[in-house]
């Protein structure tokens, strides 16, 4: 669908009033009191009988800012919703490839105090749909949407007027958007599967060259020195030092919680690794200060030899 | 000891260079900035488009030579290469392109850097959803990604830390390179930093990127393109501008060089393969660092610019922050680095902004110009395999 072709499927919904939709429950003192204690707010006049009737009220009123409550249609909403032109308006952004959604504004006027036992209905209308906008979430449209309350007397109690943008989620965004992003995965290679099948069964493991004995970490399948292919697995201490570190703090990398602590950890046998320090404040961290390896497990299928300093040292 | 010579200085010159404005966003696409950049270098040499046979450009460039020829117009392409290694290929297109000219592969070889890297694809974000396939930069990678070691400042503030550490370096040392590319970029009308210096204090105000190294301490992220026309001396001295002679260029790697991450190797303070192309410059042309009046060293981090002033002999191990006090490197001091502003001050082009100035350097045109500037060195990315360039009055 191009930007025109969108356009022109727009411009019928916009300002088309919808029909009216009744509010599933009237005006109510239960969902009152929820709301009071979920938002914080115990002004008596909503809550208290007593209180209330010797108010300028003469009763007990709804907090105005809880309008929108009594028009939302519940959890599974009965098909209205969709229908209507804000929902003409939401399927065609969606098919257009504005799948996401955030709300940005809220205005509402009040006419009157609502009392429990109005029974309110609702009338929406778009009344406009931006062109496409650059935001921080991603590229998207406005939808500005003008919510018309009345009670049985076709009397207006309050209006809404509710912006929201329709947007299309970066590609990183999605990737992102459900918990638990997987930290990166090392790539294993048939050089270095022995080191990471080592952690998976929690054994760190240098790699020492047959011919000359010298012990390489990053592994590789020839010594830099005598040449040769042969070689074998050696188990570390697991003890070591921390030869330098950084504390990452910017750009921050799901799912990596920041400030995030790294460091090159040079073993007892002499090899280096890097891996993050744990069970220690970015502040405390000194180079030199004795570390030793803690098998973590950080995804539900990757184990990694992170480091913490040694107790009592 | 073995000797660190070429027979490739004096045998070509750079006859004309280009670039496109830097902002951070260009609105137009990088091959444009690419022929825009080339375009105007071959004006600056009195070249044609058709004149050109050869091009040489760097792997992460996503402009393919045959694009930018069939839009250019230019010749039947006898050579084209690419170096890999990000920022470190910086000076060895024009390498390449000496090689080809003074061997007569090709008689006139276009380099050139086109990048929408602010508006487009950030380097500072990090690696991010790389598949971990079995390959060996990949696996090499896979050392570090597991625990958030992704971007740029943090491969080489591993470095830095230790380094600080060693010599007792303190991260004002790092805010006074910064401070000295805004200095020059403040005078730069090209420098997106321009009118814009910084202080100390500034510096030391400016916020943790990765610790140790602070927002200061980063080069900027930039759009923009440079290009420069390589043929040889002779060829050069009849054209349109004036030539910059290419006295020396080389690359180097070194035994246990790695990417980003020398942090293996017994020793992880020097950028030995900065030492090595200094070596190779050095005898090559024939000069020393006395005979430098001027030297463009590549700047996307702070730390490594010390480095390269030790790597280069202009003091010993440890004592670039000595070095650097009191105004040493900026414009009346006794070696100003980076009169353009660097890619701190001016723009970030991975390098090649580094090489046109050092051609106005030369050509005597420069908006900050070094009195004496007779041997200009540039240099390429830093803490990855890398390449520099002697450039002399033609
Ligand atoms: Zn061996």
């Amino acid at each position: 669908m191009t930007p025109e072709e969108l356009r022109q499927r727009l411009d019928p919904i916009v300002g088309r009033e919808g029909a009216p939709q009744h509010a599933p429950d009237p005006v109510n003192e239960p969902m009152i009191r929820h709301w009071c204690e979920a938002v914080g707010d115990l002004n008596p006049a909503y809550l208290d009988d007593d209180f209330a009737a010797a108010s300028l009220h003469g009763g007990r009123v709804a907090p105005p800012a809880m309008l929108q409550a009594w028009g939302m249609p519940g959890l599974r909403p009965r098909g209205e919703i969709r229908s209507g032109p804000m929902g003409e308006v939401l399927a065609l952004l969606d098919a257009a490839g504005y799948t996401s959604v955030v709300a940005t504004n809220c205005r509402q006027e009040y006419a009157r105090y609502l009392r429990p036992g109005d029974r309110l209905n609702v009338t929406a209308q778009v009344r406009s749909v931006s062109d496409e906008k650059k935001t921080a979430l991603g590229v998207g449209r406005f939808v500005d949407q003008l919510m018309i309350y009345r009670d049985i007397g076709g009397e207006e109690v309050a209006r809404m007027e509710f912006r929201i943008l329709k947007f299309r989620p970066p590609a990183r965004a999605t990737a992102e958007a459900g918990t638990g992003r997987p930290r990166p995965r090392p790539a294993r290679s048939r050089d270095n599967a022995f080191f990471w099948e080592g952690v998976d069964e929690r054994r760190l493991l240098i790699q020492r060259c047959d011919g000359c004995g010298r012990l390489r970490h990053p592994p590789g399948p020839m010594c830099p020195d005598c040449h040769g292919f042969d070689w074998e697995a050696q188990e570390a201490s697991g003890r070591g030092r921390v030869y330098s570190f950084v504390v990452a703090h910017h750009p921050p990398i799901p799912p990596f919680d920041y400030p995030n602590l790294i460091a090159l950890v040079e073993l007892e046998e002499g090899t280096r690794i890097v891996s993050n320090l744990i069970g220690v404040s970015p502040d405390d961290v000194a180079i030199d200060m004795p570390v030793e390896v803690v098998f973590t497990q950080v995804d539900p299928d990757l184990v990694l030899p992170l480091f913490r300093p040694i107790p009592g040292r | 000891m073995k000797s660190d010579r070429s027979e490739i200085g004096d045998r070509a010159a750079i006859a004309g260079i280009g670039q496109t404005e830097f902002s951070k966003d260009s609105g137009r696409s990088e091959l444009r900035l690419a022929l825009e950049a080339i375009s105007a270098a071959l004006d600056d040499a009195g070249l044609r488009p058709e004149d050109v046979d050869g091009m040489a450009t760097f792997t992460m460039d996503n402009n393919p030579e045959i694009e930018i020829n069939r839009y250019l117009g230019g010749g039947d392409l006898k050579f084209f290469s690419r170096t890999h290694y990000g920022g470190g290929a910086a000076c060895a297109p024009i390498l390449h392109a000496a090689m080809a000219v003074a061997t007569g592969v090709c008689d006139v070889v276009v380099c050139y850097r086109a990048m929408n890297e602010r508006s487009q694809q950030r380097f500072g974000a990090g690696v991010q959803g790389r598949p971990p396939m079995p390959v060996p930069e990949v696996v090499h990678f896979g050392w570090h990604s597991p625990y958030g070691l992704l971007t740029p400042a943090s491969w080489v503030a591993m470095n830095a830390r230790r380094a600080m550490h060693e010599y007792g370096i303190t991260s004002e040392d790092f805010g006074r390179i910064s401070v000295a590319d805004r200095k020059h970029a403040a005078t730069n009308p090209k420098a997106w930093f321009f009118e814009k210096p910084i202080t100390l204090e500034d510096h030391q105000r400016s916020r943790w990127i990765v610790e140790p190294l602070r927002l200061l301490d980063c080069c900027q992220e930039s759009d923009g393109a440079v290009a420069v026309v390589v043929t040889s001396l002779e060829r050069a001295r009849d054209l349109r501008s004036p030539p910059v002679r290419i006295a020396a260029a080389a690359q180097g790697a070194t035994t246990d060089q790695q990417m980003m991450t020398r942090y293996y190797s017994e020793d992880i303070l020097g950028l030995p393969e900065m030492g090595l192309v200094a070596r190779q410059l050095y005898q090559t042309a024939g000069v020393g660092p006395g005979d430098v009046a001027t030297a463009i060293f590549y700047d996307h981090f702070t730390p490594f610019v010390l480095t390269q002033i030790e790597e280069f002999g202009f003091c010993g191990r440890g004592e670039a922050k000595d070095f650097i006090k009191g105004g040493n490197i900026e414009l009346g001091g006794g070696l100003p680095i980076n009169p353009h502003g660097g890619q701190l001050g001016e723009a970030y082009i991975h390098g090649m902004n580094g090489i046109a100035e050092g051609v106005r350097q030369v050509r005597g045109t420069a908006v900050n110009q070094v009195e004496g500037a007779e041997h200009v060195i540039v240099t390429a990315g830093t803490g990855v395999p890398t390449s520099g360039l002697i450039l002399g009055v033609g």
